[in-house]
């Protein structure tokens, strides 16, 4: 079947299989494997991307079912227009703060934590927020809570909160 | 993962109609659940009806109500500033599940048709009644920390998984369902079932039905509300048990009415009206509500692995009372 | 295993495993008509049509036997594979596949009524068995006895890289691309028993993400993508193992249970340890975790008893994880060691001091480093342990029970043998350093360089490193904290001897390879790091919840060469260790044989919102008699000792004892 896709700013057109998973004709078919396969059922976060700007996982969207959507990847997020080195600011952040170990969790945290803080921004609850009702703050208890769909095994969670804090003020 | 048939219907009557005609067919939501079991061989559909493009994914408010689209994803319904302030138990609810992205790609009927997590139940080299009836049960006598303790057969000891479901259950929710022969409303209690003979089948949709809506009348216990789940991980964890409560109390502080709803105890959300009738009239003390749960407690069935859930639910539906008396929500 | 183009180039067929469903017996029939009728489909191997391996090798690894006979070892073992055109055809493929059995009984979990065995040795190389002084008759006098059984489950590793190989036969080279701790491992693991010289199996691991042991030697799935690879020649065949599969084929940690008595005076001072341990291993491949060793070494007493017993059953290979040996039986020892500061009423830091050895107990050889005391002082320094009430289930915030508890941790100082570095000058002040390391992500490729640059008198820009291929020549694994230290002294080495050779301005093309010097006096020192674990604990009243607020580990582990580097090794072993002792658990179901939970969902690690404050100290220092930079090695003492302190904490904030891993709120629910 054919799918339209926006993939880091370039226009995709490809035929799939329909049982590809978005993951795997990033990874397999367009060569994009910023998103990692940790899991391949919903249970790490590695995959993650930004779809139309939300944090969203690859390995459990069937690509056919992605038709006309815009996908960014942590790759997708560099050679934005912010900054020295083309990085975006969550990646220089995740740098200064040594938020990564053997980096395989890493482009899905920064997806993640680019979609989380925009989460934030539009006034999302979490489960950790005491009121319902009021507009949440970038706690650290905040972050942890809504950081917590991905998983990072070599514990590099200090710097990641250290990388995600810093990126908050700067953008609140 | 066998080949399948994709459509995309363009209205709700056309994905009912092409489903209804196809045993082999299902509908596709936010997939978070069946690409899962696509992928395990869990269940091998040849024909899948993607629902997602169907609209059906605004949330309506009226006095009396509020009325959620089936394609209403789980974190925007989460931040519904008229769900938070009118239903908090269903917002928390969806807060306590999965993580961020999930919430953005499941859907809310979606997550009302998850299945169970039970270990044995998608690992197709086991046998599970559930997936293949008449196979039989490895998780009686198998590994059992999730297995459920109230209405379970000697068929299935499996437990629902969905926060939402269990909220739902306690504030009286309608699920609103399109069939082949047009639309009926299922009280959100009676959506799931017991496993009985045929764990097969989780809930009282028959083939071709699909979630077009779910109604959440609005009530002072609604507006009075707490999800309280305890779990193995402080976030991304299925619950070892849950209770949704809603508390309407009289002046005097006597309960006026009383909704109370556990997760992770069995095959359905379960609604614990005795423990309802057994507050009603009564302060809700710490004591009153450990004697309500009690009540319900009667008939439950543990073995060493889910004994602990007895007294977890006690602690977890005490809490969620003691919280909603400090004002929490 | 991360790479953009393939690695080995396009056109890759891709591999998927079919695991057995029985755990002893024979496979009588691979039916795969069905298979190979499904579209893409390329070919199913199994044992009747798979490359034969291990010709002329004498006791081959029945690990890597991969489809070499009907003989079925456990169930999940690897029966048969499909290759296909893509990987939807792949897995549909081995879906397919129907494979019939005769099954045999099987004994795949371990009780009291198994049959134990005392092995010859524990891993890598340990007596099984210690006996110093009359345990019995001590105990039997002992003012005060702490008689405890303690138990650690089945664990596994889930580096979140599941374990992928590329594979590529040229008619006369294997070529992997592996995600493995050791290239060098594992093409000379692979090489005989494929009738290859280890020269023609070129195994490279450029980016690899987590190991944790896991990685450690070859399994059963790089052999079935070599085996592909040999019928589908020039073309390269991907596997990806699944994260299902890990559970069965790509070893995990033995459950353990440790029996546990001290005997002491009533001032807390021991007179009596006795540690005996059963754990298992596979029928058919023997690992047995080092679980005593510790114990050992640890705390000084005229009395020492130390034996490991071990099940063999028909269960899928045990292997490394983090801390083999040190991680569950340090738990058993810190636990009882708080046990009896109860008993006592002694502060459980004052106790440790009052059993701290002059030289090692096991051995009698002084210590190269000990500062166990100093990392003590300095840990209840910092974690504010002087306004710690002595008693149990005395402080609560809010509806938390609050508590803190400690525990020591130890692991041992290793240089490997075996490795060489290769130093050649180049242009302009630059130098080629060559060496069989490999990055697990712990960032040895900056450490190397270091290293490297330091030794060489130069910037580390003016180094180009080469690893993490086989290639380059004999190297031993990154695993078992040896990995910094005992590459980096082939690097050291190799870059003293090519100064001497060559001179500080040496012309380009000269060339100096080295293996790295004995240290005399590592022989007649006790080589081990230490280490003080601290935890806050927070129970729910109601609904049993941990919660652990503040974790702080301080360390005496040799020089640090990147505090960064150190640091986050540091904070991931504490943070593994704090998921051990809240969440991680394998079940084996004793109906079938293997592990149930098997996957992220149900296999918990911990998660982002289980993590507090966590903060890492180290003492300065240097150990020249370990290793010429000196280094000690940092990978697993983080998570040693770590679970102990959090259930010790859980029992400060509750009173309640737990002596299994992992603590849950059901041991604590009202």
């Amino acid at each position: 079947m054919s799918v339209q896709l926006s993939v880091d700013g370039r226009r995709v057109d490809v035929n799939v299989d329909p049982r590809t998973t978005l993951l795997d004709l990033l990874r397999e078919r367009l060569d994009v494997i910023a998103p990692k396969k940790g899991c391949d059922h919903g249970q790490c976060g590695s995959c993650t991307v930004l779809l139309d700007g939300r944090r969203h996982l690859t390995c459990l969207a069937l690509a056919v079912a992605q038709d006309g959507a815009e996908i960014v990847t942590a790759e997708g997020l560099a050679g934005g227009p912010d900054g020295e080195h083309d990085l975006h600011a969550m990646q220089r952040a995740f740098l200064e703060h040594d938020g990564y170990q053997c980096g395989y969790c890493t482009p899905g945290q920064i997806c993640s934590a680019v979609g989380m803080l925009a989460e934030l921004a539009d006034g999302h609850p979490s489960h950790v927020s005491p009121d319902l009702t009021a507009a949440p703050k970038a706690t650290d208890e905040e972050i942890r809570e809504r950081m917590s769909g991905n998983l990072c095994r070599c514990g590099a969670y200090v710097g990641i909160l250290a990388a995600i804090r810093q990126s908050a003020q700067a953008s609140a | 993962m066998r080949p399948f048939a994709y459509h995309r219907p363009a209205d709700p009557a056309e994905a009912v109609a092409l489903v209804a005609a196809d045993p082999a067919a299902s509908f596709l939501g936010g997939g978070t659940n069946l690409v899962d079991h696509l992928k395990l061989g869990v269940t091998r559909p040849g024909t899948l009806v993607d629902v997602t493009g169907l609209g059906l994914d605004t949330v309506e408010q009226t006095d009396a109500s509020l009325r959620i689209g089936t394609n209403v994803r789980n974190s925007d319904l989460a931040a519904h500033p008229a769900l938070r302030a009118g239903w908090p138990a269903v917002s928390r609810a969806l807060l306590a599940g999965a993580s961020g992205q999930i919430r953005n790609q499941a859907t809310t009927g979606g997550n009302l048709l998850q299945r169970t997590r039970c270990v044995y139940f998608q690992d197709v080299t086991t046998p599970c009644n559930k997936r293949e009836s008449g196979s039989g049960c490895s998780a009686i006598g198998g590994y059992g920390r999730y297995n459920a303790v109230l209405g379970a057969s000697g068929q299935c000891v499996a437990t629902h998984p969905s926060d939402l479901a269990v909220a739902l259950a306690a504030l009286d929710a309608v699920v609103v369902v399109l069939g082949p022969d047009g639309e009926r409303r299922i009280p959100a209690t009676e959506l799931h079932r017991l496993p009985e003979e045929h764990p097969e089948h989780d809930t009282t949709l028959r083939h071709g039905e699909l979630i077009t809506a779910v109604e959440l009348p609005s009530s002072p216990l609604a507006a009075r509300s707490t999800y309280q789940k305890a779990r193995d991980r402080a976030s991304y964890a299925f619950a070892l048990v849950s209770a949704a409560v809603g508390l309407d109390l009289d002046e005097d502080g006597t309960v006026r009415d009383v909704r109370i709803a556990w997760g992770g105890v069995a095959h359905k959300p379960w609604r614990a009206t005795r423990a309802e009738d057994a507050l009603r009239g009564e302060q809700p003390t710490e004591d009153a509500v450990r004697a309500a749960v009690d009540i319900e407690l009667t008939g439950a069935n543990t073995d060493d692995q889910s004994a602990y859930k007895l007294p977890m639910v006690r602690a977890t539906t005490t809490y969620a009372v003691h919280r909603l008396l400090e004002g929490s929500r | 295993m991360e790479h953009r183009e393939g690695a080995l180039g396009k056109d890759a067929l891709t591999l998927w495993l079919v695991q057995s469903t029985i755990a002893r017996g024979r496979v009588l029939d691979v039916d795969a008509e069905a298979a190979l009728a499904h579209p893409g489909v390329v070919s199913v191997l199994d044992h009747t049509n798979a490359p034969i391996l291990g010709q002329g090798v004498d006791e081959p690894d029945l690990e890597l036997m991969v489809l070499q006979s009907t003989e079925v070892r456990f169930r999940g073992q690897v029966v048969a594979a499909v290759l296909a055109e893509s990987a939807e055809a792949a897995r549909e493929g081995a879906a397919l596949v129907r494979v019939s059995y005769a099954e045999q009984d099987a004994e795949v979990e371990f009780g009291p009524d198994t049959t134990l065995e005392i092995p010859d040795k524990v891993n890598p190389d340990y007596d099984a068995t210690s006996d110093d002084g009359d345990v019995d008759a001590a105990l039997a006098q002992a003012e005060v006895v702490v008689d405890q059984t303690y138990r650690t489950p089945y664990e596994h590793n889930n580096p979140l890289e599941p374990h992928a190989t590329t594979a590529l036969w040229d008619g006369e080279r294997l070529r992997l691309v592996e995600a493995s701790q050791g290239p060098y491992a594992v093409a000379s693991s692979l090489a005989p028993l494929l009738g290859l010289d280890v020269a023609d199996v070129v195994v490279t691991s450029p980016y690899v993400g987590g190991g944790f042991g896991s990685k450690g030697m070859a399994h059963a799935p790089a052999m079935t993508a070599a085996l592909a690879a040999i019928t589908a020649p020039r073309r390269p065949v991907r596997l990806a193992v699944t994260r299902q599969q890990m559970f069965a084929l790509t070893g995990y940690r033995t459950r353990t249970v440790s029996h546990f008595r001290l005997g002491a005076r009533p001032d807390g001072v021991l007179v009596a340890i006795d540690h005996d341990v059963v754990e298992q291993t596979s029928r058919w491949k023997e690992f047995a975790e080092q679980t005593a060793t510790s114990t050992r070494t640890m705390y000084a007493a005229e009395n020492r008893r130390t034996v490991h017993r071990l099940a063999r059953l028909d269960v899928a290979v045990p292997s490394f994880m983090r801390a083999p040996g040190e991680m569950p039986g340090m738990f058993a020892h810190e636990v009882a060691m708080d046990e009896l500061a109860v008993a006592c009423g002694v502060d459980p830091i004052v106790l440790r001091e009052r059993n701290e050895p002059t030289v090692d107990p096991e051995t009698g050889k002084p210590f190269s480093r000990r500062r166990l005391v100093e990392c003590l002082q300095r840990g209840a320094e910092l974690f504010d342990w002087a306004e710690r009430p002595d008693d149990a289930r005395s402080r609560a915030d809010g509806v938390w029970w609050v508590g803190t508890g400690v525990a020591s941790s130890t692991y041992p100082a290793k240089v490997m043998p075996a490795n060489q570095a290769t130093v050649t000058s180049c242009e302009a002040g630059e130098y080629r350093v060559e060496v069989g390391a490999v990055d697990i992500g712990t960032g040895s490729r900056t450490a190397m360089k270091q290293i490297a640059a330091d030794a060489l008198g130069v910037d580390p820009s003016c180094v180009q490193l080469e690893m993490a291929d086989s290639s380059i020549g004999p190297a031993t694994v990154a695993g078992g904290s040896s990995g910094t230290a005992s590459w980096g002294a082939a690097v050291v080495a190799a870059a003293q001897l090519f100064r001497a050779d060559h001179g500080d301005s040496p012309d380009p093309g000269l060339q100096t390879t080295a293996s790295a010097a004995d240290i005399p006096a590592a022989e007649d020192h006790a080589l081990h790091s230490f280490g003080a674990i601290f935890a806050e604990v927070r129970v729910h009243r109601w609904t049993g919840e941990l919660r652990v607020p503040r974790l702080l580990g301080v360390f005496s582990a040799g020089r640090i060469v990147n505090p960064v580097l150190a640091r986050s090794q540091f904070y991931g072993g504490l943070i593994m260790g704090l998921s051990s002792g809240l969440h991680e658990d394998s079940y084996r179901d004793p109906r079938f044989g293997h592990v149930v939970t098997q996957d992220l969902a149900s296999y918990h690690v911990a998660a982002h919102a289980d993590i507090g404050d966590v903060r890492a100290e180290w003492l300065d220092e240097e150990d020249f008699v370990v290793s010429p930079m000196g280094t000690r090695g940092l990978g697993e003492i983080g998570i040693v000792g770590t679970a102990a302190a959090i259930a010790n904490a859980a029992f400060h904030a509750t009173g309640v004892r737990v002596r299994s891993l992992p603590v849950t709120a059901d041991s604590f629910v009202s």
